[in-house]
Parts: structure tokens; sequence; C-alpha cells
């Protein structure tokens, strides 16, 4: 009798193919080509759709959020990889990446079903915005390649190892490392965290999230454009830095070219991540020239001290009239400069209530830069060392170090290099 | 017969294929279209009947159990009562959704003071077994609790009389066993169910076999709609049973949740949320 009623009731697809198995993929291919059968097991290629409002497209040579002009909003999200196996893994970032471009496009990641009885796939509360600019950036950490059971440790870079301890760090596990990151930046503060509370829960059992955190960026604007934003010291953050516009300034110092790393890597970056808090309580206390001389710049301006614009040249080997450089030697500034390295920055303050200790603000900058070798990132921090006069108001608190992927292909997924066999 | 069968439904896949391959804009229409039509809903009577049958044996246990407590509560047995205490309320956990349909009963059983603080009422209007709770760990005494006792046992008693009259449907068992676990990561996790007796564990396991006996129960249905889902909830299941045996304290029962460490506790709920997420799918058993 069930053979009856299947013949008269409508069946839903999935039971269709349940019933008839292979032959009638089989004939599905014959009849609607690839991407219908991709369709029919649910691996459908989404694509960017161009319009969508303020959009920026997901496929690409490389992954968007890098030099993506910055966004006013952060929130980035460092996991914990709870799969067993490499096949898990890479079936993680191919469930992933048609979400990623959903996203993307400022749409949930699934329709809603029929079926009043199950959740929503989508949490819905990016419903009614549009795609506000988000970028999702992924990455990964190198704890990810000490996990012998996913047999990555061949593809390991040499260079892809935890930041050395610097001079001053106090780092708290509970903000620091991760075996896969992503960041996830927008024009809107709920459509970055609707965006990786979604990829998260559709990854339940898969990651686990380590740590995270919320930022912004506030930008004044002249002529309807963009100026540099004030980190929570009220000093321009992100004056200097190697022209994002610029393919080749990008090539030398953000992107990793082919034989410089793991084949693997080329076209991704690395991404460093420092959490610094900032003691605005005692920052606030001190002169104005004391904070001035800290930076090396001047703070309503940004120009080097004793200069007019923002973007004047570092008059680093210029005296005053007693003889004392006018850049001081323990500035921040001066110490960046001098360690002649490049680096993209893409910071974000940060507030997240209170220290438990002492009550103190627990506010910052959560740091991210971009270069094409961690050493970048590690000579400068280097040359802050114990010199930097700007320790006395800074922590660094939080510190991750990830190999972001390069960008993705129409028809591939988000990390495809990493498990391609060579 | 079969062959029959088969030969229609390979054909009718054959078309339906072809049919969405043709554009994107046709294939969604057909897909939304085919899924409304699609949910007939199952007869569950025969899932529901089991349930409401387990919901009964377990308050019968509940009332033989209360009666044990009580009875040792009144002749002043602290020690019987406080071995009885976390016994007797499993069966209320294992039940509770159903339970929890009666809106009267299910707070003067088994309210925390917390709860009746939060509708601005005092601790005049506390009863059941939280009260008692507090008198044989905080107080360490039974004296003045006798009335209380009673009580309970009645409230007990007109729970499982009214359970028989409950109608139970498919819905409620869904959304039970979606509560069952909500209700360990909102408080059994956090050691606020039985903050003077510390014996959260013992809620904590009898919630999750509460909600596993709604997915026994569902299971063959299930397993014929989306055999993935039944695998995977078997394996989360087995895996929070798993951490859940490690803290057993060898004698039948489980250890303090003060003994828990917070890795344990954050284990715990990691376990538990993956288990949430199969599970809050099993209302795939209404198409």
């Amino acid at each position: 009798m069930a053979e009856e009623k299947l013949f008269e009731k409508k069946i839903s697809r999935r039971q269709m193919l349940k019933l008839t198995g292979a032959g009638a993929a089989g004939a599905a291919i014959g009849a609607s080509g690839l991407g219908g059968l991709l369709n029919v097991f649910g691996m459908t290629t989404e694509e960017d759709n161009p319009s969508s409002k303020n959009k920026v497209n997901f496929y690409g040579a490389h992954q968007s959020g890098i030099i993506t002009p910055v966004q006013t909003h952060v929130y980035f999200a460092s996991l914990e990889v709870l799969v067993k196996s490499q096949g898990e893994l890479k079936e993680l970032f191919q469930q992933w990446t048609p979400m990623a471009v959903r996203l993307m496009n400022g749409e949930p990641i699934g329709e809603l079903s029929s079926n009043g009885f199950i959740p929503a796939k989508d949490t819905g509360e990016a419903g009614g915005l549009d795609a506000s600019g988000l970028t999702l950036t992924f990455g990964v950490g190198p704890s990810l390649f000490d996990k012998n059971e996913l047999g990555l440790s061949a593809k390991r870079p040499s260079e892809l190892k935890d930041l050395p301890h610097f001079p001053k760090d106090q780092l708290d596990p509970a903000y620091t490392g991760g075996d896969i990151c992503i960041q996830a930046c927008a024009e809107d503060p709920q459509v970055a965290f609707h965006a990786i509370r979604n990829l998260i829960r559709a990854a339940s059992g898969k990651v686990r999230l380590k740590w995270s955190q919320a930022g912004f960026n506030s930008f004044p604007e002249k002529n309807k454009k963009r100026e540099t934003p004030r980190n929570l010291f009220a000093f321009k953050d992100g004056t200097s830095g190697p022209d994002a516009a610029s393919k080749q300034a990008m090539n030398d110092a953000v992107w990793v070219q082919s034989g410089e790393s793991q084949g693997w890597l080329t076209g991704g970056s690395y991404m460093a991540v420092r959490r610094i808090q900032m003691h605005l309580e005692t920052w606030d206390r001190t002169a104005l020239s004391e904070q001035e001389a800290t930076f090396g710049r001047h703070r309503a301006t940004g120009a080097p001290i004793g200069l007019k614009g923002e973007h004047d040249e570092m008059p680093l080997d210029q005296k005053d009239a007693s003889g004392e450089p006018v850049i001081p030697v323990d500035s921040h500034v001066r110490l960046a400069k001098e360690a002649k390295a490049q680096i993209h920055r893409r910071s974000f303050s940060y507030s997240s209530g209170t220290m438990d200790a002492t009550g103190a603000y627990d506010a910052g900058l959560l740091f991210i830069s971009y270069q094409k070798h961690p050493e970048q990132f590690i000579a400068i921090q280097k040359s802050f060392g114990r010199a930097d006069k700007l320790n006395e108001y800074i922590t660094h608190r939080g510190s991750a170090l990830f190999a972001c992927f390069p960008g993705v292909q129409k028809g591939s997924y988000i990390g495809e290099s990493l498990f391609k066999i060579l | 017969m079969k062959s029959h069968a088969l030969l229609a439904s390979l054909l009718a896949t054959g078309l339906v294929l072809s049919g969405c391959g043709a554009d994107k804009t046709t294939d969604k229409a057909t897909t939304e279209k085919e899924s409304t039509e699609a949910v007939a809903p199952t007869d569950l009577q025969q899932e529901t009947d089991a349930y409401k049958q387990f919901a009964l044996e377990q308050m019968d246990q509940f009332v033989m159990e209360t009666d044990k407590f009580v009875s040792a509560v009144k002749e002043g047995r602290i020690d019987d009562a406080k071995a009885i205490y976390p016994l007797a309320r499993m069966y209320f956990e294992r039940s509770e959704p159903i339970a929890e349909s009666f809106g009267d009963l299910d707070p003067r059983i088994d309210a925390r003071l917390a709860d009746l603080e939060d509708e601005g009422q005092g601790e005049e209007e506390w009863s059941g077994y939280h009260k008692i709770e507090y008198g044989l760990w905080v107080d360490n005494t039974t004296k003045g609790y006798e009335d209380v006792a009673d009580q309970l046992l009645k409230d007990a008693k007109e729970l499982r009389a009214r359970v028989e009259t409950v109608e139970v449907g498919a819905d409620l068992m869904i959304t039970g066993a979606v509560d069952l676990l909500n209700e360990v990561s909102t408080s059994k996790i956090t050691g606020e169910e039985e903050i003077f007796s510390h014996t959260d564990l013992y809620d904590f396991k009898a919630n999750v076999e509460g909600a596993e006996e709604i997915f026994h129960i569902f299971e063959a249905v299930i397993k014929q709609k989306d055999a993935q889902l039944a695998t995977d909830l078997t394996n989360k299941f087995s895996t929070l049973n798993g951490l859940l045996a490690k803290h057993e304290d060898g004698k039948g029962g489980y250890i303090s949740y003060e003994e828990l460490t917070k890795e344990d506790t954050k284990q715990l709920a990691d376990a538990v949320n993956q288990l949430g997420e199969p599970l809050s799918m099993m209302g795939i058993v209404m198409e």
C-alpha cells in the first residue's frame, strides 16, 4: 500500500532523490546541466548581484576587506576548529562560500521555509538592511596546522607562527590566537554582526567561537570625502602607509607573490591582529604638548610636530634650537618610520565595558594590519620595543596572526588552494 | 508494484529537474510551490500517544517519589530527604513540557525564589521543592516545612491527574524538546536551578533524557524524511551523554555543580548548543 501512496502523493524533491538515487541524478545532468545538478544537491553557486545596493564584490583575485577602503564597523571573530578531518574542514569552507556571497549581496543566507515548526535558516536581524558594504575576510592561524588529524602540516608556510613576545605584552588567552578568523566589516554594525552570527550558527559543531571583538571608526568628512579617522586618544590613525590604490604598492607590501611563500597563499596576505587597551584615564590627564610629543604629531591637524599639513613629510632629521630632534626619539611615529617596513593598517576602535580588576575602561584599538610577510609587522613592533613613549598609555592584551586566503573564483570556494592536492 | 512506483517517481524527478534547469527564476518558483504542496500533515497520532504514555509514567513515578520525599521531610529525616530530592525531581524535569502547560501548578511545585522576585512576589508566596531545598541545605532543618511538604504532595497529585486530560499534539513535543534543551542552556548550565543543593546535573540529565525520549518517539519518521538529521541527533545526544557521564559520582548520581570547572561547564554548554541546532529541525516531522 505504501507504493500506492507514493504514487499519488506529491513528494518533496529530497524524498525523490532518496528514492530514485543515482539513476535520477544521471537523468538530471542530461536534463539541466551541471548547475542544475549542484542545485539539486544544495551546493548552489551563488553570484555577486550587481543590483544589490552598497555592495562589495565577493569574487575576485583577492579577498574583500583587505584593501577595500576601511568601513565604519567591524565584527571580528576568532574560531576554534572542532572538525577532525581535512575533508570536513574543506566542506566547511564549501558550505560557507555561497553563504558569504549571499551575505555580501545583502541577502539572507536562506529563504524561509513554509514549515512553521522549524527555526528560520537566517537569524533575520539584517532584514530590510542593504549589503552596507559588507566584506568578509577568511584566514587560518598557526594552530590549525598543529592539528595532526587535519593533515595540513606540509602546507604550513614557515613564517606562519605565533607572533613573538614583545616588550610589555600582557596577553590574555581569552583574546589570543585562533584556528580560523573571519573579519566582517560593514557600514552598519548589525550587518557585520549578523554575518558572523549566521556563519557560525551554520557551522554548529564544526567550529566554536574562541573570541570576538566589535569595533568602530568614525570619519570626519570634507567635501564629501572621508578624512583619516581618529583613535580614542583623538589622534588621526592611518595617515601614512602604502597607497592601496597602487597595484604595485600593494604587490610590494600586501599581496603574497608567487614563490614568496607556500603556493596556496599566492594572492593572499598575512593579517596581524592586536587588541590594544588604551588607558584613557591617564591619557586624558596628560598635557597636550606631552600627548603630541608621544605621537610626534599635532593632535588637531595630524601634521608632524612643527608643520601644518597631515600629509607633510615627517622631518625626522630636523633639530630644534637646542639641538634636540623636533620629532622626539621616543615618539611613536619616529620609531614606526625607523623600522622601514610597510604595512597596510585597517584598525578600529573598541569599547567593551570595564576592566574587572580596576573598573577602568576596557577600550582601545583593535589593530589590524595586512602585509605579505609577518616580519613587516614584527619589525615595526620591535622598533617600538621598550622605547616607545606610547607604551605608558597602552597595553597589548590580545594577539593573533592569520594567513588570509587569496580571492575566490566563481565555481570555486574559500581556501580551495589550501585543500588542492599538489 | 515496487517497480511501478520507482518508474513513476523517476519520471517525475526527470520532469521536475528539467523544468527547473531552464532558468533560475522558474527554479525558485517551482521549489517554493513544490515545498508548500509537499507539506501534507503526517499522521502522528501514534507518536503523540506514545509521548503521553511516557509523560504519565513519569508523573506516576514523580508522585511516588514525592510521597517518599514528603514523608522524610515530615519525619525529620534530613539525610533521606536530601538523597531523594534530586532523584524525585528528575521525573518532573523529564516531562516538563507537559507540566509547564499548567501555568499555576508548575510554579507551585518548581518555582525558585528568584522567579517569584522577578514577578514582584515575596518569600511568603514561595512553595514547592525549592523552598524545601532551602530548608534542607541552608537552614539544615525540616522543622517548619511540614505544611509546605503536604502542599507539595497535593500539588504533585493534582498535576498527575491533570496530565491525564492534556491534549498532546506533535507541536507540543517539538517545542517541548527544544525548550528542555533551552532550560539546560539558560539555567542548569549556570547552576541557577539548584542554587542551594547544587544538584543541577540531575536536572540537566533529566532534561536531556526528556528531549531524547521525544527524539526516539519521532526517530522513525525523522529517518524517513531526513536520515542525516537522525544520525546527527543520535551522535549529538551520545556526545552530550558521554560528557555528562564524566561527572557521575559513582553512586548512581552526579557530583555537585560546585565541583565543575569553568572548562567543564563550557564543554557541556557547547555540547548542548551543538545538539540544540539539529534538535530544532525536528519540526520536519510535521511536513
